[in-house]
Formats: structure tokens, C-alpha cells, sequence
């Protein structure tokens, strides 16, 4: 149902003024290729900065692509730009727009604004906001939420007036697991009722691993993998992820020990080592026995996730994917 | 325009039920394993469109949302704009004479009141909203650019009603000016309105940076009171010049011709058409800038 070839954007380079140093010209997306599938919950995964919501930015009619096409529902986004508010909606990371209006008030003109008219959009904003649970805030501003019942309150103007294609970049930020399944929820009764198709920015791959169908891998601009995550993972299917907690410092005396520090990527007292399972098992024999046990604060031995995807993968940031 | 397309009805598309039955299977997309198995697209040929959001309809619902937003948002700058324009009224009491003078600084004070709610905190208003990158909301949305920017000026000079009254009514008290013409109120409020306030939205929209959103708003609040406030022939050539590129000095000129014994309506009604036709002209050059922003 969307169609991407060859999509790619270049932001210009910045001069430097007085105190300021210049920017070099950053490709934001780099020859992106994607094909959504009608009813499936797609993901963009990656870290800040790999160009997910520029390109979303592209695909939602946003922002002009320097090159190549966008295609949904077989309307070209990139000529027709207004036609994407027509068959999309779009839950960006931003409320300054909404901020200061009642929740009950957002989804009612937010309906509105999709062409529905006042008894639509006020039967359709008292379905949606009973059905996240919003309807006890409904009188309250959203300024006054908390981060993640705003986040909802959005969501919920997301759903008034119904589109095919729902564009919703990183939409369950801050929120409670109640609130999480809430989301959820009303997304797959979307998809199991009408087929509805969602287009998913995050960077977090617990939730990326659980709710999508399938994820392109964002790096640098470019997608440097896709498919769904269990084939995705089934690429480092032969690692292990072992990870030691060292109660003070890592007890380097302990020779195994010292010979695996090149190996391990250090953060604080936490080593994390991604190795074969005999290796793994050597390396857990190791640290639970003689010296070294006495050092050892917590270990955990993990099959690899979405996470270790990307950095196997050859993704430049070794920080930036969040596990919550 | 405006018709009314359930898009699931498209007929090139495959509608919600049958069309996953028709296409590749019977099982709903989600229950897969791995879910990557969705349905294949029929032949390439585009869906129905959502329906379009007409522009009065789109423009009385942000108009209301912009309302709403008064009562979160605004009253208490509501207040300050009024006791400003008040203040100054108390202090050029001992200033200036009773004559034209007077009249000139109730009149100027009150559109005071509108310079500083429809051209300065809307400036503010799009200019925040446009680096925040709350424009998007509008912009993924169908609605017509005109809507947007008429409802939100429109909200703006509405916030201006109540202060603006206040200060003409305490202005007369003061000043010992006849109360019998306040109605023409009724037209400066809406056309001096809608030409700050479509200045405003334009200096928003185009200002690179929110401070300097700001700024302007906050300089043209000032010129509006220095130029509009102060009466005229005491001032230099070259400041009554810059009085007369003002819009606001229309809506001032006209409120203050009002005062007099026998006001000259011709001369009320040319200086309100002054402020109509930069209205009109400011809120185009505004709805421009909109559609500027917002696809970038």
C-alpha cells in the first residue's frame, strides 16, 4: 500500500558563524527503499539521529524529498503532497498544537479538521476517548497532563476521522503500561476490523520486537536491514549476550578475565560480551567459580535481541537503542 | 469538495472484510506468526480519498479551539493589556489638553489594546507553534490553509473585545468624552483585528526564529503605541510618516473622529477601509507564509 524508491533527502551544509562551528551536509535519508504491506504494523527502528522522522517527515507529505518517489494507496506523495492528509494520520512527537485545548476539545476539532462534520466528529471523539479510557480527563487541558496521558490524548485526536494508513512516530513515549496497552489495543481492533495499516517510528526495541509484523533497520540514513524481527534476529541467531555486573571493579587479576576486557563493551560496572555459546558457557563457568565469583555482583546470559541486530549489523551508534 | 468518501468503500481497494478473503487468505493479518504475511495489493490504481475539510466548517472549528485555548491561556495577559493601556491613559491625563488631544489618546489607547493581543501575541503564537514544529498538526491534516490562519486571527481579535471596551469606556469617564458613538467600536474592533492581526500572523510565520517572532511583535506593539498613543502634531516629519504606513493609525483615527461633535463619516468610513483592505492583503500574505511553513 506504500511504495518508497530511491527516497533520499540532504540537509545543506552550515556555514559557521562567530562562536559557532559549521555543520557538514548530512544525508538524511540515503536511497531509501521500503514496500508497507497493506494491514501490518511496520517499524521504523534507530537510533536518534538515523533518520526515521525525516523520513516520515517525507512520507506524510511534510518535507520534499530531494529524490526518488513516495507512493500510497497509489497516490504519489511527492507530487501531490496535500494528498496524504487525505489518507493518513499522523501522531507526531510534537503537541505545541494541541497543548492548551481540553482532551475532549483535541479530538473533536481534530475530527473536524478531517472533514467530518460536528455530530461526526462528537459521536467519533466519545468513541475513541472511552475507548483509550480517556473519558474522566476529557474536561482536563492537555498541559496540565502528565507526558504520557497527553501522548494518549494525541493518539486519541490521531483516531478521530478514520484513515487507512496511520503514520504515529514514537507514540507510547512516557506512558504507563496501562496506557501502552491501551495503544496497542486499538490499534490491532483497527486492523482486525478494517484492515487499517500502521506505520511505526521507534527506538525501542523491546516494544519493536513485541508489536511489529516487520522493521527496517534505520543507520545513517539508510536501511541497512528489513524483514520481521524474528528473521531479523535469526541473522545473529548464533550469539549470546552475556552480561556481567562487577560489584566494585572487575577483578582484572582473575587472568580469564583480564584476556576478555578487549572484548567486552564497558558502561560503568556492566561488561556486555557477545559471544558463541560455547564461549558464553566457558565464560559464565568462569566468573561463578574461584576468584572472580567473589567479584561478580549480577550476570545475566541472554538470547540476542532487536538491539544486537543493530550493532551486528555494522550501526554506527553503540548507544542509542532504548530497552524499557 | 466536501463529499462525504468512507475510504474503505474505494473501489479500487479491497474493502475491510472481503477484501482480505478475496486477496490471500482468510486469516486476518495480525494472527500470523510473525504477522509478515499481509495482504497483497490488488492492481495499481489509487484509493478514494478522505474527505476534504471545507473552509468555513474547518475555520469555525479552530476559531472555537482558539477560544478555548482564552481560558487556559490568555487571561491573564488579557489583563495586563488593558491595565497598559489604562496606565497610559492615567499618566497623559496630565499631558495633554481636552481637545483632539484627548481624543486622540483614548482612541489610541484602545486600539492599543488590539495591537497587543491580535498582533503581538499572535505573532508569538506562530512563531512558537512553527519552531516547535506544531505546524505539522495542521499540515497532516486536510484543512484549507485560509482556515487555519483566519481562525486562529480571527480568535485572536476576539480575545481584544472585552479589553478594548473597557479602556474606551474608562477613557471617556477620564477624559470627559462623549459615550454616545462607542458603537462604531463594533467595526474598528473586527477591521483594525483583522489588519494586526493578520500582520502579526505573517511576522510569525515568516520570522526564521521564535525570538524574533517575538521581537517584531513586541517592536510593532511599541511603534502601535508610540505612533498610535502620542498625539500626532507634535510629532517630525519622518515619524508621521512612519505613523501613516501603520495600520493600526486607521483604526486610531477613526475611533478618534468619533468624538467629536459632528464626526465626518466619510472620513470614518475611508480610514476603516484603510484597515479592511490591509486585513484582507496581511492575512493573503499571512495564509502564503502558513503554507510556506508548513511544507518545508
Amino acid at each position: 500500500m506504500c511504495a518508497v524508491r530511491g527516497l533520499t533527502k540532504t540537509y545543506p551544509a552550515v556555514r559557521g558563524r562567530r562562536g559557532a562551528p559549521g555543520t557538514p551536509e548530512v544525508r538524511a535519508t540515503d536511497d531509501v527503499t521500503l514496500d508497507i504491506r497493506r494491514g501490518e504494523i511496520f517499524g521504523l527502528l534507530g537510533p536518534n539521529g538515523a533518520g526515521k522522522s525525516t523520513l516520515v517527515r517525507q512520507l506524510t507529505g511534510l518535507m520534499r524529498p530531494d529524490g526518488g518517489s513516495v507512493e500510497i494507496l497509489g497516490h504519489d506523495i511527492v507530487r501531490h503532497p496535500e494528498r496524504a492528509a487525505r489518507i493518513l494520520a499522523y501522531l507526531g512527537q510534537e503537541s505545541t498544537a494541541l497543548d492548551e485545548l481540553t482532551v475532549s476539545l483535541a479530538a473533536e476539532t481534530t475530527g473536524r479538521l478531517r472533514g467530518l462534520d460536528v455530530r461526526r466528529a462528537r459521536a467519533e471523539r466519545d468513541a475513541v476517548l472511552d475507548e483509550l479510557g480517556l473519558t474522566p480527563l476529557a474536561g482536563r487541558p492537555l498541559k496540565k497532563l502528565s507526558g504520557g496521558q497527553r501522548r494518549l490524548a494525541c493518539f486519541a485526536a490521531a483516531l478521530v476521522g478514520e484513515r487507512p494508513l496511520l503514520v504515529l512516530d514514537e507514540p507510547t513515549t512516557g506512558m504507563d503500561p496501562v496506557a501502552r496497552r491501551a495503544v496497542w489495543s486499538a490499534v490491532d481492533r483497527r486492523r482486525a476490523e478494517r484492515g487499517t495499516t500502521v506505520l511505526l517510528v521507534t527506538h525501542n526495541v523491546i516494544e519493536a520486537e513485541t508489536v511489529l509484523d516487520r522493521v527496517a533497520v534505520l543507520d545513517r540514513g539508510r536501511v541497512i536491514a528489513c524483514d520481521t524481527p524474528a528473521g531479523l534476529k535469526e541473522q545473529v541467531a548464533g550469539e549470546v549476550r552475556v552480561d556481567l555486573v562487577w560489584r566494585d571493579t572487575a577483578p582484572l587479576h582473575v587472568p580469564e578475565v583480564a584476556a576478555l576486557r578487549d572484548r567486552a563493551v564497558e558502561s560503568g560496572r556492566r561488561w556486555t560480551l557477545r559471544l558463541g555459546p560455547e564461549e558464553a558457557r566457558a565464560v559464565v563457568a568462569t566468573v561463578t567459580g574461584g576468584a572472580a565469583f567473589a567479584a561478580l555482583d549480577d550476570f545475566t546470559l541472554a538470547t540476542p535481541s532487536l538491539e544486537d541486530v543493530y550493532l551486528a549489523l555494522g550501526g554506527a551508534v553503540q548507544q542509542g537503542l532504548v530497552k524499557v | 469538495m466536501g463529499r462525504r468518501v468512507r475510504t474503505e468503500q474505494g473501489d479500487c481497494r479491497s474493502g475491510p472484510d472481503e477484501g482480505e478473503q478475496r486477496d490471500v487468505s482468510v486469516v486476518p493479518a495480525d494472527v500470523l506468526p510473525g504477522g509478515a504475511l499481509a495482504v497483497e495489493e490488488p492492481a495499481a490504481c489509487a484509493a478514494e480519498l478522505g474527505p476534504r475539510a471545507r473552509l468555513w466548517p474547518s475555520l469555525a472549528a479552530v476559531y472555537r479551539a482558539q477560544l478555548s485555548r482564552a481560558r487556559v491561556a490568555r487571561i491573564p495577559l488579557l489583563f495586563v493589556a488593558t491595565f497598559q493601556s489604562v496606565g497610559i491613559m492615567v499618566l497623559m491625563r496630565g499631558v495633554v489638553d481636552d481637545g483632539a488631544e484627548a481624543q486622540a489618546v483614548v482612541a489610541g489607547s484602545s486600539v492599543l489594546v488590539v495591537a497587543f493581543v491580535a498582533l503581538n501575541l499572535l505573532a508569538q503564537y506562530f512563531g512558537q507553534l512553527r519552531a516547535s514544529g506544531g505546524l505539522d498538526h495542521y499540515a497532516t491534516l486536510p484543512v484549507p490553509p485560509a482556515a487555519v490562519v483566519l481562525g486562529a486571527a480571527g480568535a485572536y481579535a476576539s480575545f481584544t473585545v472585552p479589553g478594548t471596551v473597557v479602556t474606551a469606556v474608562f477613557g471617556c469617564v477620564l477624559f470627559g468624552l462623549p459615550l454616545a458613538h462607542l458603537w462604531v467600536l463594533v467595526a474598528v474592533i473586527p477591521l483594525a483585528g483583522a489588519a494586526l492581526a493578520g500582520l502579526g500572523a505573517a511576522l510569525g510565520l515568516l520570522a526564521p526564529r521564535p525570538e524574533l517572532a517575538t521581537l517584531l511583535g513586541q517592536l510593532g506593539m511599541s511603534a502601535a503605541l508610540l505612533l498610535g498613543v502620542l498625539p500626532a502634531d507634535r510629532m517630525p516629519e519622518a515619524v508621521r510618516f512612519a505613523r501613516d504606513l501603520l495600520p493600526s493609525t486607521y483604526g486610531v483615527e477613526a475611533f478618534a473622529r468619533t468624538f467629536g461633535p459632528r464626526p465626518d463619516w466619510a472620513f470614518v468610513l475611508g480610514d476603516l477601509a484603510v484597515c479592511g483592505v490591509v486585513g484582507v492583503v496581511s492575512l493573503g500574505v499571512a495564509t502564503w507564509a502558513y503554507r510556506r511553513a508548513a511544507v518545508r
